[in-house]
This record gives structure tokens, sequence and C-alpha cells, in this order.
């Protein structure tokens, strides 16, 4: 039996794809031509999807989680509500995922992205980048200090805005819990507005997505704190699984 | 009443976005001297072992054209059919082969493209071998949540007719749709997000 700093081995828990988003979603338009029609094939985890890559605390440098230096120039730093995202990489049994990759990317505070196919006519913010990583620790708590992005328009329907919104990468630790999701913030009205939100058919699961301000941890005269926590798929014991050597 | 199971939910996926560059691939879209370098770039060095291919293509909507602002993500065993992670307990893999890499397709011509190596066979659940093959995710602007799928090798023929999932595959004229075209040591691997030759997802 594995000890309990072994690497666990089961299957994940299947996912509910009545709780995620559908691929079809005609309200979000590009999903019109990009969902597969046809049904998913399902498989049981096999060792390609109960493992994944893991990545070292050496590759995350030492501003990696603080996006509002790390594209700045020295003694410089981005414009906008300044503010500390903080919570737990947690799988579907309350299991800490130590050692989780996250990335994160997001608009500056005006609502402009700093890439080339972006349009929007607010201002790009000489020192702000947009993007972050950093790595849990061992009870899979992360932090990373950043700027509130704004609210930005985007060619869907006639005048649809997209609530601000940071993205989030996710590495547990097989590669079938790999996750891209996206946090919203507690009381933007925005939320209940966006056809990306309403993908997503349960309220309740929209709910998961939305951080509420952490009044405890703001530090004063600096940053508000949101928190976040991210749920990762769960997996079974391998106690009366097949056990490969002694096929 | 029954008892809860007391377990949580999935955080829900949502969207990568047309600007996922900036937060995985950042240098390759211009923001410069945040990280060293993007994650998931270079898979081999020189002391990798095994058979060096290339496998590249490309990712077509329901109109036919191809996605030009997707990330691509493969997992692969090495050569021995081991994989580099904490979870593989049948013995070390290539320490010089990390297994997993990440590519953009091209803002152009919409290919993606990856340096890598031939994989091993790696056993299914009953111990069966299953065939050579990749994992492959794919997430884009209007793919609300993150595509798997596998890509296999054309020169093996015998292995995948027994291999456990392709056996799955009801309609027996889908299984081309995972397998690649092979040209020497270069693949092409094209996908289809839908239509009459939609690419096999899977739920795994």
């Amino acid at each position: 039996m594995p000890s309990r700093e072994e690497p666990e081995t089961g299957a994940f828990f299947g996912r509910d794809r009545t709780w995620h988003a559908p691929a079809l979603t005609p309200g979000y338009k590009t999903s019109v031509l990009r969902s597969p029609q046809r049904a998913l094939l399902s498989l049981d985890g096999t060792l390609s999807e109960t493992t994944g890559p893991v990545f070292g605390h050496g590759i995350i440098g030492e501003q990696d989680n603080d996006l509002i230096h790390n594209f700045a120039k020295p003694g410089e730093s981005a414009i906008g509500e300044r503010i500390v995202v903080h919570g737990r990489v947690l799988d579907e049994r309350g299991k800490p995922v130590r050692g989780a990759l996250l990335e994160f990317w997001q608009a500056n505070a005006g609502g402009r992205y700093r890439h080339k196919k972006e349009t929007y006519l607010a201002a790009l913010d000489p020192n702000f980048g947009g993007c972050g990583r950093t790595i849990c620790d061992d009870d899979g708590y992360y932090a990373f200090r950043t700027v509130r992005p704004g609210a930005y328009p985007w060619p869907n329907g006639v005048n649809d805005w997209r609530p601000a919104h940071i993205h989030f990468s996710v590495f547990g630790h097989g590669f079938a819990q790999r996750l891209i999701t996206q946090m919203y913030f507690e009381g933007d009205p925005m939320i209940w507005k966006c056809p990306i939100v309403n993908t997503i058919p349960d309220r309740a699961a929209v709910e998961q997505l939305i951080a509420p301000l952490d009044w405890n941890n703001t530090i004063p005269m600096d940053a508000r704190a949101y928190r976040f926590d991210i749920i990762l798929r769960g997996r079974r014991s391998t106690l009366f699984e097949n056990r490969l050597e002694g096929n | 009443m029954l008892r809860s199971r007391d377990v949580l939910r999935e955080t829900p996926s949502q969207t990568a976005g047309p600007y996922v560059h900036i937060g995985l691939m950042p240098n390759s879209c211009g923001i410069e001297g945040v990280y060293a370098g993007d994650l998931g770039t270079t898979m081999v060095n020189e002391k990798t072992l095994g058979e060096r291919i290339t496998v590249s293509g490309r990712i077509f909507d329901g109109a036919d054209a191809p996605v030009r602002d997707a990330i691509v993500e493969i997992w692969q065993a090495d050569s021995a059919g081991l994989y580099n992670s904490p979870g593989e307990r049948r013995g070390t893999a290539d320490p010089n082969f990390t297994g997993w890499g990440r590519s953009a397709t091209s803002s152009e011509d919409g290919v993606f493209r990856f340096e890598t190596i031939k994989p091993g066979r790696v056993p299914f659940k009953d111990g069966r071998l299953m065939a050579p093959h990749l994992t492959v995710w794919i997430v884009a602007r209007g793919i609300n949540i993150g595509l798997h799928t596998r890509l296999y090798f054309p020169e093996d023929a015998e292995a995948n007719a027994a291999d456990p999932l392709l056996l799955r595959i009801e309609h027996r004229a889908r299984v081309e749709t995972m397998i690649a075209k092979r040209s020497g040591n270069d693949y092409i691997f094209d996908i289809h997000l839908q239509g009459s030759s939609e690419t096999v997802f899977l739920d795994i």
C-alpha cells in the first residue's frame, strides 16, 4: 500500500460534463463552428491520463507571481487597483494538490491586453505585461499580486462586454486534470450578462468562479485581497485495481 | 435522508480565449523578459534516447478554416514506454526527455509543431500493451472545455489494430482520424473539430 507521501496513481473521478459548459453554446458565437458534434469516446484512465508533467519550483522566477512589477521598468509599477489573489488548489476529495503549476493572464486596468491581435482603443500600460505563474506549496496554497483587470468589449453580440476576469491554467498531477478557467470578482454586475459565463448551465457552478473579497487578508494601505480556490478532479484509490505487474 | 458524499465539485472550465498566448507562451507573442523562455517548447536534448520525429498539423473548424489561435499540448511516454512523471511506478523515465510539449498554432497558416521522439508502448489497465501514441489536448477561443484526443502512428498497423482504445471506436471509419500521416520522420496530424471527418475526441 502506498504511503501518504508516495504519488497517487488511481484513475480520476469522471468529469461531470453537465456541470461544465457543453461544447456547443450558440450565445458564444465562436463555439458554433468549434464544437464537436459527435459524442466523446469515454475512457477510464490509463497511465497516459493518470500521469502528467510536474514542474519544479526551479522554473519560477522571483517576480513571476508579481504582475505589478514583472514587466515594469525598474522603480516603476503597473497602474490600477492593486490586489492580491490567493487560495488553494484542492482535488474533489479536499486533498491539497501540492506542486500544482498555475499560469495566469489578464488585461490591464483599462481592459487592454498586450497582444498583437487586440485592437481595443484603451491604452496599453507600459509597465504591465499581463502574465504570471506560480507553483502551489505543500498545502496547495498559492498567491500572486496584480492590478484588477478592466472590463472590455468584444465582437460577439453588438454590445457584449467581458466582466473583469483573470484566466487560469492549471496542471495537477495527471494530464486528465488539465484545466483552463476564468476567475471573476465578487459583486461585478457584468458577470450575469456575459455569454461566456453563461455557457455554464448551473448557477452554482458559475458561483464557483467568483472570487469573494477577502477582507482579512487585505493589506492596509497597499492592496485588497480576493480568495480563489480551485478544485481539480479527485482520483480513486488503487487498492482494488488490477496490479499491472500481476498480469 | 441520504448523507452527502462530501465531495467538492470540480472548478468549471472556461474557454482559453483568443489571448491565451499571453499566459502560456508570452515570449512568442511579444511579451519578453518576464520568463526566460516559454514552457514546453523544448522536449528533447542531444542526449534524449529514441527515434527523433516531428509532429505537425492544423486544426480545422466546422467550415474547414484552420484555427489560428489555438494552443496544443502533447503528453507522451519516452522511447521505453515510461512517463516522466511522479505517478510512473514502473521505472525511471529518460531524464533527458520531458514527455510534455506545448505549441501555438501559427497566426498565419495555423500550423502547430513539435520536435519529439517516437514513444514506446504503454500498458492498458489490464496489462495489454497499447499502441504507441501521444495524448493531445487542445484549447482555443470558442472551445469551452479542452479537447483530448490521441495521435497514433501509421506504421504500427498491427499494434493499432489491437489497441484497446482504438478497438472501442464503434464507427470503424473514424479510427483513421486518430492516425497521423507519415513522411519520413515527419508526421502530419490534422484535427477536425466538427463535420464529416471529425476527429474522435475523448472523455478521459
